[in-house]
C-alpha cells in the first residue's frame, strides 16, 4: 500500500510512479462518487420527453429550466422548504438549547441521581430511533400532535437531545473548571456562568451540534412520512417523495430532480463551509450521517 | 438559592463513583436539577416512555381506532413473527443487506482512506468529493438511484453497451437484484462516512514504529498488518458496530427503491414493521417486531465490542 510517503531518494522514481497510480484510483473513485450527482443535476435541465432516451444524455440537448419552473410554481417547493427550514431551525435551536443545559449539569455538578439519570439518556442513545415510531406516533396522537409542524419538532428535538448532550458535555468537561469557580467567587450565579461562560467557551462544540442536528431534522423522512397528512404541513423530503410518486413511467424525472437539488444545495454549502466541524463531530463519536 | 442538607451531600459522595478532580465537590443544590429539568422531562416523555410503551404494545392486539378495547396476548405476537414466513422473508433480506453492505464499505473506506492519508495537493478536494454522499439526504439519492436502476435507466444502458448483460435486466423487479440494487445505494452512500473515521484513526498510527519496521525490511503489506491495523483496532470495532446498527436501520432507500415490492419480495424488518402498522394497522405484532430487531441491534453491538476489546487484550 502507498499510504507511507516513499520519501527516500532510493525509491524517489518508483515513488513518483505509487503517486500518480495512488491519484489516478482516488480520482476514479471520486469520479464514481459525484457522477450520479452530475447525472442528476443534468437530467434536471433535461426536457422530460428526453429524460430516459437511449443513449442517456450527459449534457442535454435542449436544456430547460422548465422543470426548475414548475417544481417553484405549481409544485409548491418553495412552502415546503420554508416549513423545513422553519422545523429544522425551531429544533435546532431548541435541542442545542436543552442539550447543552443538561451538559453543563453533567460537567459542572455533583447531585445525587447524576449517574442514573446518565445511564437513562445513554439508553435513550441505543435505542435505534424507527423502532420508536408506533408508540411516538400513539403519543403524538393523544397529545394532538399529528399533522402539525410542532409535532415533527417535539419530536426532533427529543430524537437529538441525548446525543447532544454526550457531545456537549464532552466539549464543556474540556474547558477549565477554575474560571467558572472564580465567576462563582464574584457572585455569579449559575445562570450567568452557563450562558457568559460554559456556551462561549464550547463554541466549536456547539457549533458542531448546531449543524449535525440542522442537517437530520432538514433531511429526516420517516416521521414526517407518519404524522404529517396535511399538504400545507409537507416538509422537503415528503413532499420530493411524492412527486416520485410510485411507478416509473408517469413520473416527471426532470421535477423531481429539480427540486432534489433545491433540497441538496443548501446541505452542500454548510458542508463545505463548515467542513471542520463535521469531521471534529465524526471523530468524537457516535455520529453517522 | 441553594437548598442543602448534610445527608443529601453524603448521598452524592456515595453515589459518584470516582470523582473526577477537575469537578469541585459542591453542597448539592437545585441549580443542576433545574438545568436538567426542561430537557429531561421532554426525554422521559417522548423517548423513554415510548420504549416501555413499545414493549408493553408487544403484548396486546393493540387497536388505534376509537374507544376499542385491547385484548392482551402475552407473547403471542412474538410467536406469531417466529412463524410467520413474510417475517422471516424480511429478516432474510435484512441480512443480505448487512452482509453485502459492510465489508465493501470497511474495506473500501479504509483503502480509500489509506491512499489519501498521503500528502497530496488535491486531498482537501478528494475528501469533499467522497464525502458528499454521505451528507446527501436519503430521499434524494435513493429517487436517484430508483432512477439509475430503472429498466432503461443508466445502469441497463451502461452494462448493455458494454456488453456485460443484455442491458434488459429489471433491477427493481426481482428480489435479489432489488436488494443488490439497494445495496450499491448503501456502499455508495456509507463509504465517505467509514473513510473519514480511518482517516482520523490514521494520524493514530505510531510514525516511529512504521520507520523501523521499514528500516527492517518489512514490505507494505507486511507493514500495514503488524502496524496500521493494530493501531486502528477501535475505529475498526466501531465502525463495525455503528454499521451493523445501521444495516438493521435500513429503510427509506427500501422504502423509496422498491416499497418492498414485488409483492413484498424486496421488503426489510423495518418496511415490513411499518406497512403492518401504518398500513394494517397492526400496531401490537408491529411493536413486536420493532422490539425483536432493537434486541439483535442490542445483543450484536454488546457481542461486537466485547469481541474487539478481547482480541486487544486491554480492558476499555
Amino acid at each position: 500500500m502507498t499510504a507511507v510517503r516513499p520519501a527516500r531518494s532510493a525509491r524517489r522514481i518508483a515513488g513518483i510512479g505509487a503517486g500518480t497510480l495512488r491519484h489516478v484510483v482516488l480520482l476514479a473513485g471520486a469520479g464514481l462518487m459525484i457522477a450520479p450527482f452530475l447525472y442528476m443535476i443534468a437530467i434536471s435541465f433535461t426536457p422530460n420527453s428526453y429524460v430516459l432516451t437511449t443513449p442517456p444524455q450527459f449534457i442535454p440537448e435542449n436544456p430547460t429550466l422548465d422543470n426548475y419552473a414548475q417544481a417553484l410554481d405549481a409544485q409548491d417547493i418553495p412552502r415546503y422548504f420554508l416549513n423545513s427550514l422553519l422545523v429544522a431551525v425551531v429544533s435546532t435551536v431548541l435541542s442545542v438549547l436543552l442539550s447543552s443545559m443538561m451538559a453543563y449539569a453533567f460537567a459542572r455538578f455533583r447531585f445525587p441521581g447524576r449517574e442514573v439519570i446518565f445511564r437513562i439518556l445513554l439508553v435513550g442513545l441505543m435505542i435505534p430511533a424507527v423502532m420508536l415510531l408506533i408508540p411516538q406516533f400513539v403519543l403524538a396522537k393523544h397529545l394532538g400532535l399529528l399533522d402539525s409542524l410542532g409535532g415533527l419538532v417535539v419530536f426532533y428535538v427529543a430524537g437529538s437531545l441525548a446525543l447532544n448532550t454526550f457531545l456537549l458535555r464532552g466539549f464543556l468537561e474540556q474547558t477549565p473548571a477554575e474560571l467558572d469557580e472564580a465567576m462563582q467567587m464574584d457572585g455569579a450565579n449559575a445562570w450567568t456562568r452557563y450562558w457568559r461562560l460554559a456556551l462561549p467557551l464550547a463554541k466549536p462544540g456547539l457549533a458542531t451540534a448546531t449543524i449535525f442536528t440542522f442537517l437530520a431534522c432538514w433531511d429526516e423522512f420517516a416521521w414526517a412520512l407518519t404524522i404529517i397528512n396535511d399538504p400545507d404541513s409537507r416538509t422537503l423530503p415528503v413532499a420530493i417523495r411524492l412527486l416520485a410518486g410510485q411507478g416509473n413511467n408517469a413520473v416527471q424525472w426532470g421535477v423531481v430532480f429539480a427540486a432534489s437539488v433545491m433540497a441538496v444545495v443548501p446541505v452542500i454549502v454548510v458542508f463545505l463551509v463548515f467542513q471542520r466541524y463535521f469531521v471534529q463531530g465524526l471523530v468524537s463519536g457516535a455520529v453517522k450521517g | 438559592m441553594s437548598i442543602s442538607t448534610l445527608a443529601a451531600g453524603a448521598a452524592a459522595d456515595a453515589a459518584a463513583p470516582a470523582p473526577r478532580p477537575r469537578i469541585r465537590r459542591r453542597r448539592p443544590s437545585v441549580t443542576p436539577y433545574l438545568f436538567l429539568f426542561p430537557g429531561f422531562v421532554l426525554f422521559v416523555v417522548t423517548v423513554v416512555y415510548p420504549i416501555v410503551q413499545a414493549v408493553q404494545m408487544s403484548l396486546y392486539d393493540w387497536r388505534i381506532i376509537g374507544s376499542a378495547t385491547s385484548e392482551f396476548l402475552g407473547l403471542d405476537n412474538y410467536a406469531r413473527a417466529l412463524g410467520d414466513e413474510h417475517f422471516w422473508l424480511s429478516f432474510g433480506n435484512t441480512a443480505f443487506y448487512l452482509v453485502a453492505t459492510i465489508p465493501p464499505q470497511i474495506v473500501l473506506g479504509l483503502l480509500i482512506a489509506l491512499l489519501l492519508h498521503a500528502r497530496s495537493p488535491i486531498r482537501p478536494l478528494l475528501r469533499v468529493l467522497y464525502y458528499l454522499p454521505v451528507v446527501t439526504s436519503w430521499v434524494v439519492v435513493s429517487l436517484l438511484f430508483r432512477f439509475l436502476f430503472a429498466d432503461q435507466g443508466l445502469i441497463n444502458w451502461a452494462l448493455g453497451s458494454t456488453g456485460l448483460t443484455g442491458g434488459d435486466t429489471s433491477w427493481l423487479g426481482d428480489r435479489w437484484t432489488g436488494m443488490l440494487a439497494i445495496s450499491a445505494l448503501g456502499v455508495w452512500k456509507g463509504i465517505g462516512w467509514s473513510m473519514m473515521i480511518f482517516l482520523a484513526a490514521l494520524q493514530g498510527v505510531p510514525q516511529p514504529l512504521m520507520e523501523a519496521a521499514t528500516v527492517d525490511g518489512a514490505n507494505a503489506w507486511q507493514r500495514f498488518r503488524a502496524v496500521t491495523l493494530p493501531a486502528i483496532r477501535a475505529a475498526m470495532a466501531f465502525v463495525t458496530v455503528m454499521l451493523v446498527i445501521g444495516a438493521f436501520n435500513v429503510f427509506i432507500s427500501v422504502y423509496l427503491m422498491t416499497g418492498g415490492g414485488p409483492a413484498g419480495r424486496t421488503d426489510v424488518l423495518l418496511t415490513y414493521m411499518y406497512r403492518l402498522a401504518f398500513g394494517d394497522l397492526e400496531f401490537g405484532y408491529g411493536s413486536a417486531i420493532a422490539v425483536i430487531l432493537t434486541l439483535i441491534v442490542l445483543v450484536l453491538s454488546l457481542a461486537q465490542l466485547r469481541l474487539f476489546r478481547d482480541r486487544d487484550g486491554v480492558a476499555r
